[in-house]
């Protein structure tokens, strides 16, 4: 009985401000696709990091037959250059910053390159005599590269220490801008949608004042009053956020995985399961919105 | 019933009060009319009642519970016991007859059994039986009152607050309504009425509380002295 009494003053509320309903889902809406956004963006970064943290290290390149650098003037790396190397590398001097050391020989830097670019027409493009030897060092601490680096810059026979984390780090930095461009963007319209939910909430109480001024005279409680109010405003803010949580997800399939995962072999990008956990973290965040600007506005302009 | 004890009620300090030092006890089942002009504090006494204001001084015990002293959450209880009518009637108007009657009950979560003996029972008591599916336009000023004096009554509340009740009613109208609240007070309900219709009062013979800039002037059994608080 009472259930149905709210449902029905609810839908009359719903149907008498249509159109600030409408805006008030298209602002839930708009917002809550930024926070998606950022959301999803920042699952990719950590998606990205987990992976290759493990498996990016600093490389120490050793001397290919014809390299131009200083230190491979005598020409290829020998046999002695590459045990000097992985001497010092074990030293009391490297040791406390290494983690681990493994040497990647010409065969298998060959085989991770035919299966990164497998499918691409990088495929088959480089002989495997091509391909460069390295020490793969993992470190202690990632921030130490300048010590390796250092160590290793006059030693004969290392061409080049390359810290990989240090391009994927260029990486995360500009899809961390993109996070913040998009949560700025996001804490705007959420004002927006704030401060629009609280006027619409308000002129639908105005609207009903007749009503809830009787309900108060014959004693109907505060929140058998006030619960149609919030509840509207909790309606149209999941109806934006589910449309931001389906446009996340179209935009999601179409755009990241149709588009630019046939651009990104061997990289693992945000799917439609990233956006199927989001979206329910996206209604959750725009009904505890509405919820608390409804209520915070209820209980500003309907006293007791 | 009602008992306020030396109430003074001030909307702003600069000002005189709306009422000051009110001291007066209705019991269970009198009927008390409250006269006096125009801001005189009539409705200011009504609304303590209901606990819409609180005394700025003094204490106001409404059916065994002081007012000021209630946590907010309990006061939708307190007016569930007051039936209130006001001037303007107050009225739904896309409600007919019952169902604004009947609101009165849903929103305080009565069954729908209840109501639909409640609701045609306080017609009666009212007049109105036969036109529960009039809607408000369709009434007269009269009947429109006899509507929400059924709204207010039909929880059976053990007061009845009427803020000049027949105030938009021609004499013989009036009379009529004043006809319906005597019989509702000879149930056993509180009645407290804030009127300055000389002609109901002098009619009436019942307890008279005159009020003047806040102030009682004058507390007795009855009729309205109009040469007195005509402004």
């Amino acid at each position: 009985m009472k259930t149905s009494f709210i449902l029905s003053e609810v839908l009359t509320g719903l149907r008498r401000n249509l159109s600030m309903i409408i805006s008030v889902v298209l602002v839930t809406f708009v917002s809550l696709l930024f926070i998606g956004s950022a959301v999803l963006l920042q699952m990719q970064i950590s998606g990205m990091k987990d992976y290759w943290y493990d498996r990016v290290q600093v490389a120490v390149f050793l001397c290919p037959p014809d390299s131009e650098a200083p230190t491979c003037a005598e020409g290829e790396v020998t046999q002695e250059q590459k045990d000097a190397i992985e001497a010092a590398l074990s030293s009391p001097d490297l040791e406390d910053y290494v983690e681990e050391v493994h040497f990647e020989d010409k065969a298998t830097a060959h085989r991770l390159f035919e299966e990164q670019f497998e499918g691409t027409s990088l495929e088959g493009t480089v002989p495997e005599d091509q391909m460069q030897e390295s020490f793969r060092i993992q470190l202690a601490d990632a921030e130490q590269y300048g010590i390796i680096s250092e160590y290793f810059s006059a030693t004969p026979g290392v061409e080049e220490v390359v810290d990989q984390n240090r391009l994927l780090d260029q990486l995360f930095r500009i899809l961390n801008v993109a996070t913040a461009v998009a949560v700025g963007i996001a804490a705007i319209m959420t004002l927006c949608a704030v401060l629009l939910i609280a006027t619409t909430i308000r002129l639908s109480a105005f609207t009903r004042r007749r009503e809830t001024g009787i309900m108060r005279l014959v004693g109907a409680s505060n929140l058998f009053i006030q619960l149609p109010f919030i509840l509207e405003g909790i309606i149209a803010a999941a109806v934006g956020s589910l449309l931001a949580g389906g446009v996340l997800g179209v935009g999601v399939h179409f755009g990241v995985s149709g588009w630019l995962q046939s651009r990104l072999a061997g990289v693992s990008l945000v799917n439609l399961s990233d956006v199927a956990l989001v979206t329910p973290l996206l209604v959750l965040v725009g009904v505890v919105m509405a919820g608390v600007s409804s209520w915070l506005t209820l209980r500003r302009y309907m006293k007791v | 019933m009602i008992t306020f004890d030396k109430v003074t009620k001030s909307y702003d300090h600069r000002t005189a009060p709306a009422l000051a030092d009110l001291s007066f006890t209705a019991e269970a089942g009198e009927f008390v009319f409250l006269v006096g002009a125009s801001g005189s504090g009539k409705s200011t006494v009504i609304r303590l009642v209901l606990r819409e204001e609180v005394p700025t001084r003094g204490r106001i015990t409404v059916a065994g519970t002081q007012t000021a002293r209630m946590p907010s959450w309990k006061v939708p209880h307190l007016r569930r016991g007051i039936g209130t009518v006001f001037q303007d009637f107050r009225l739904l108007p896309n409600k007919n007859v019952f169902d604004n009657v009947a609101f009165a009950l849903h929103v305080i979560g009565k069954s729908r059994a209840a109501i639909s003996t409640l609701v045609p029972d306080v017609l009666e008591t009212v007049g109105l039986d036969g036109k529960q599916k009039r809607y408000p336009h369709e009434l007269s000023g009269g009947e429109q009152q006899r509507v929400a004096i059924a709204r207010a009554v039909v929880n059976k509340p053990g007061i009845l607050l009427a803020d000049e009740p027949t105030g938009n009613l021609d004499p013989a109208t009036s009379q009529d309504i004043m006809d319906v609240i005597k019989r509702i007070n000879s149930f056993g309900t509180t009645v407290l009425m804030a009127t300055h219709d000389s002609s109901i009062v002098n009619s009436m013979n019942r307890r008279v509380i005159e009020l003047r800039s806040g102030e009682m002037v004058r507390d007795e059994v009855g009729g309205y002295r109009p040469e007195v608080t005509q402004p």
